[in-house]
């Protein structure tokens, strides 16, 4: 990859080859594990075998006698300084919020739970230390299946609680006003298809583990952290430990990404938080990757019972979800927001005319679920996919032409869909006819009746998704009515030095997205300063203390206007400086190609370099100016933004054995301008790996006694490259007429939209046997299992 | 994901490598290209007082001819044995099978000795033994010991290779005038096989004259599929008789079922792919 050399003003837009890439590839940066500081101790964390249990007995006094022990500790023995970890979105009033100790003080909710620390001299004698913890534990009753959860006399993850729903959500068109009565229109319907899909469990498997680092000395305590939220884990911190906010800093150097899975306030930072300050010395911990698979948190995991009701002419008349969500046994920062996240999102593209939805969250004796790639809306949109796909089956309506006969037209943007948000822009059409063409739909069609009347044992399938998403997260005063705890502003801060050259500060926290070349093209083009003459800060809460970090498809379409806010007071703070220095009005001068004209004169320039300098020296400065250019915006977005695309996949369906191959694969997505089509291209096939790896390959499971069954990658499959198709991209691009650039999201846009256009090929292989789902992940044998059930039966 | 601590040993030479296993008793571990044994430490499966590593042991790496059979050193990596034009010529199984094992950083570490040693009845290279008849040369402090392919898998993760000895070399008999196919399926590149056939067909015009066909992953150890072979030798090369003794694969197996699959595929599987691997060895 090259870059391609960038003049002022056309930055954006532009293949730029990404600056912190060399850095990132060689490794050669500052990751939290590679931090060693004079002194510094390492933790290993001692965790539970068991998945519900009373603790009755725990010592470890025989580690301190191991050699390299510095100290050792109990969850008891901390009970009165850890606190409780947070859970910022109890999204109803009544919300059971549980007591969620670091390391676990009298009882054991799920495997992997911490409940006792080893400090030493290095990682190695740590480890060797726990083993020589004593732990006696009591068995308690383990409840895993939601249902079963649910019942009454089902053992309790918290027997203080009376029982393991953790609350129940619900939105209805009819009352909010929106939409009519889902009842009605399901008695009224003349075809009404039910569906119930289960969102597998899965586990975010970014390539860094979670890494801490914890300075108790000097005056401010700093923490170094793998983490996607620098800013909101410097606010927990202070919350929950009591520690002046002013006195904690936290630093997230490079983070070798996070999917959602470093979107928390975790045990361990707490853990190494209370250690260091317990010890009085630096201390560090870095967890295996079985430590992360067992107790980070994990996504999905949640039963969809689906009704969708229809005319016979394809026209959907309601629909009606209701979701069981696994919280697990604890609630992290966002776990009950991520179903109700989703609930927005299932009338996705189309103008269905009444919507019910019900949502109930429920405790088990697993690992806590929270946000993963997509937190909700992959779920939701997996649903709805299917179920258009479903419901075409019945009507024996091409499933592109059933969506069409439903969705939003082009020229209805802005619409306010039934479930209340108002969409801003979008074209369907234009993306689905480009991905027809690029996919070659017609001709597969014919392909495929081929091949099922000469009953080849290798089918094929097609599968559709036309998705869209929200990204920007979030209006403020939304996040406010559904109880969040937190606002969805971002921040940015434009330091202008005195050679011209530019610092922005972002409160985004990226991961591996490429903010500081997305960010640096931005500022290249309203400051009209190179490209290369911009350097990118973020991550540290002492020179970016203000921000709320890096999730939801939310930094550009956030944090990147409010650069563009903050690079246009630059602008303003230099104009009359311009003027001054060009001796008029400062009326008269325009900022164009980079710099100042004179209307009429545009021989006669100042760039924001003759300005910074002439502010740096402050000699002869308008009367009265403040002598800086540096600016901050803050930016709350009025609406979220809606990236929308059209996903088809075929795959060969090997009926013999089961096996599924993915033979194309065409996204058309429509994320409104683009900063980089290198970075997006990039999210698009990272995405789309990712949600074919849900539809086919992945999944965490629990055996009857709550022990993980995935607990590294032999078990938990994450597809490499080899077992990957090529993915043909295009774009559409509608602006989004809410951000100063037009540009909406597309971090999870991918993720969102392929696991139900793989799943829909894959039942479409088998429908003619009468094959109606497979459960994800669709493993060769289920699939076989499938194909199996029904021969005979069906097959004329 | 940090082993416990042990003992290290790196001897020079093969008898070096059984006196220093000797001295280190029941608890000495014999380390080769550490495929298997560093991810067992790593995760404390296997807490051993002495790791002897081989990796230092020259004289057991390599491939060389032998008249009617290859002998290659157990310390031969699966990177070696691929780029070995003598594998290439007399034992294109072997080659076939080795290909699919793990991923090609881990074909650069693991070697043919400690894949077969280890006897892991899920790993590709136990069942394309048992089908080549290839035999085992151990030595101890008894000095060495041949054993046959059929009596070398003893159980799950157990060979006849006792705690005290060392697995030297496989001699692998060449097969001249035969078609060979192995036929994996698993669900990722990278991960291990739920069932893999190795087949090798010798035809004489449309007549089947000899068959041998073994399998991964059908039981605790590598299963000769005997009444696979049985059905084949002798009949005509049709797709007909290929099939109906597919249908036989399952005889003397015992599948195990596990998060990956059950037996029931596994057993289905077995009959679709030696099936398919026949067919693919003998030309069909």
């Amino acid at each position: 990859m090259t870059a391609t050399e960038a003049g002022p003003g056309t930055s954006v837009g532009a293949a730029l080859g990404r600056k912190e890439d060399a850095r990132l590839i060689t490794g050669r940066t500052m990751w939290t594990d590679n931090v060693t500081l004079p002194g510094m101790l390492h933790l290993a964390i001692l965790r539970s075998p068991m998945a519900h249990a009373r603790i009755t007995h725990l010592d470890v006094t025989p580690a301190l006698e191991s050699p390299g022990v510095i100290t050792a500790f109990s969850g008891r023995e901390v009970a009165d300084v850890q606190g409780s970890l947070p859970c910022a979105w109890p999204v109803t009033e009544d919300t059971v919020v549980p007591d969620y100790p670091p390391i676990a003080v009298d009882e054991v909710r799920h495997t992997g739970e911490p409940v006792a620390v080893v400090a030493a001299r290095d990682k190695a004698s740590a480890e060797d230390a726990l083993e020589l913890i004593e732990v006696d534990y009591e068995p308690l009753p383990v409840v895993l299946d939601m249902e079963a959860a649910l019942a009454d006399d089902a053992p309790l993850v918290h027997r203080d609680q009376g029982s393991n729903r953790c609350y129940t959500w619900t939105f209805d068109s009819a009352e909010a006003g929106t939409g009519g009565d889902v009842t009605r229109a399901e008695s009224d319907a003349e075809v009404v298809v039910t569906r119930r899909f289960s969102q597998q469990r899965l586990i975010p498997a970014f390539m860094e583990p979670r890494s801490i680092v914890v300075d108790p000395t000097g005056d401010q305590i700093t923490m170094w952290s793998a983490t996607q939220v620098p800013h909101i884990l410097r606010l927990m911190l202070a919350m929950v430990t009591g520690t002046p906010e002013h006195k904690v800093r936290v630093v997230a150097p490079d983070v070798g990404g996070g999917f959602g899975g470093k979107l928390q306030v975790t045990p361990e930072e707490f853990i190494a938080f209370v250690a260091a300050n317990r010890i009085g010395r630096p201390v560090k911990f870095t967890e295996s990757r079985s430590e992360t698979m067992m107790s980070g948190h994990h996504g999905r995991d949640q039963i969809q019972d689906v009704t969708i009701s229809a005319r016979r002419d394809g026209s959907v008349t309601g629909l009606s979800v209701r979701l069981l969500a696994n919280m697990g046994a604890y609630l992290g920062l966002v776990t009950p927001g991520v179903p109700v996240l989703g609930a927005f999102m299932y009338n996705a593209i189309y103008k269905f005319p009444a919507y019910r939805f019900e949502c109930t969250g429920v405790f088990t004796n697993t690992t806590k679920t929270d946000a993963y790639r997509g937190a909700g809306r992959p779920e939701a949109t997996f649903a709805i996919e299917r179920a258009m796909d479903e419901l075409a089956a019945e009507l024996g309506m091409d499933p592109l032409e059933l969506r069409r006969r439903n969705w939003i037209n082009h020229d209805e943007f802005p619409f306010t869909t039934v479930s209340t948000l108002t969409y801003d822009s979008g074209n369907y059409e234009a993306a689905t006819e480009r991905a027809k063409e690029l996919f070659g739909y017609d001709e597969l069609r014919r392909e495929q009746e081929r091949r099922r009347a000469a009953g080849d044992t290798v089918q094929l399938g097609i599968g559709v998704s036309t998705f869209t998403e929200m990204c920007g997260l979030a209006p403020s005063r939304v996040l406010g009515s559904l109880n969040y705890g937190a606002g969805g502003w971002e921040t940015a801060s434009v330091r202008v030095l005195p050679t011209g050259k530019v610092e922005v500060v972002t409160g985004t926290s990226p991961h591996g997205q490429g903010h500081e070349t997305a960010w640096s093209q931005i500022a290249a083009d309203q400051l009209g300063v190179p490209f290369e003459d911009i350097e990118v800060l973020h991550g540290d809460t002492r020179s970016s203390h203000k921000g709320l970090d890096t999730y939801g498809s939310r930094s550009l379409a956030v944090g990147g206007a409010a650069l563009v806010h903050a690079c246009e007071k630059v602008v303003d703070k230099a104009r009359p400086v311009a003027a001054h220095l060009l001796e008029c009005d400062p009326a008269d001068l325009e900022f164009t190609d980079g710099a100042f004209r004179v209307r009429g004169s545009p021989e006669s320039a100042k760039t924001i370099a003759d300005c910074s300098l002439a502010v740096f020296n402050a000699h002869d400065l308008p009367e009265g100016m403040e002598p800086s250019l540096d600016s901050d915006a803050t930016y709350d977005p009025a609406n979220f933004s809606f990236p929308h695309g059209s996903h088809l996949c075929a795959t060969e369906v090997d009926t013999e054995t089961g096996r599924v191959r993915i033979r194309s694969y065409v996204a058309v997505d429509d994320v409104g301008r683009v900063v980089n089509p290198t970075i997006v291209e990039g999210q698009v096939h990272g995405g789309i790996a990712q949600g074919i790896a849900q539809a086919l390959y992945e999944e965490a499971s629990y055996d009857d006694d709550g022990n993980l069954l995935a607990g590294t990658f032999v078990d938990y499959l994450v597809p490499s490259a080899t077992d990957l198709p090529t993915i043909t991209t295009d774009r559409t691009e509608t602006p989004a007429p809410d951000h100063p650039l037009g540009a909406k999201g597309v971090g999870e846009a991918g993720t969102i939209a392929s696991t139900p256009a793989v799943v829909n090929a894959v039942v479409d292989a088998l429908r003619p046997s009468g094959v109606t789902d497979v459960p994800m992940p669709c493993t060769p044998e289920r699939v076989w299992r499938a194909a199996r059930s029904t021969e005979g039966s069906e097959r004329s | 994901m940090i082993p416990a601590q042990f003992e290290y040993s790196r001897p020079a030479g093969v008898q070096e490598a059984v006196r220093a296993l000797a001295e280190g008793g029941e608890d000495a571990k014999v380390l080769a290209g550490g495929q298997s044994l560093i991810p067992m430490l790593r995760m404390r499966l296997a807490v051993p007082s002495l790791v002897v590593d081989l990796g230092g042991v020259v004289e057991m790496r390599g491939v060389r001819d032998d008249g009617d059979a290859l002998v290659i050193g157990a310390m031969t990596t699966h990177d070696q044995v691929l780029r070995d034009p003598l594998v290439h010529e007399h034992a294109p199984l072997v080659v076939q099978a080795t290909s699919t094992v793990a991923d090609r950083q881990v074909r650069h570490m693991g070697t043919f000795g400690g894949s077969l040693a280890h006897a892991d009845a899920a790993g590709d290279l136990p069942s394309v033994a048992v089908a080549l008849d290839a035999t085992f040369d151990i030595e101890g402090p008894g000095g060495r010991r041949t054993v046959p392919a059929g009596e070398f898998f003893v159980d799950y993760l157990t060979s006849a290779v006792s705690p005290d000895e060392v697995l030297v070399s496989v001699r692998v008999p060449k097969l001249t005038g035969w078609g060979t196919h192995y036929e994996k399926f698993n669900r990722v590149a990278q991960a291990w096989a739920l069932v893999g056939v190795a087949a090798a067909v010798r035809r004489s015009g449309q007549t089947i004259e000899d068959a041998r066909v073994a399998l991964t992953s059908m039981g605790p150890t590598p299963v000769r599929a005997r009444g696979v072979e049985e059905a084949l030798i002798g009949a005509p090369a049709t797709a007909e008789v290929v099939n109906a003794a597919a249908d036989r694969a399952g005889e003397g197996t015992e599948p195990s079922s596990d998060v990956s699959a059950s037996g029931e595929y596994r057993l289905h599987l077995a009959r679709v792919l030696t099936g398919r691997a026949v067919a693919a060895a003998g030309g069909l």
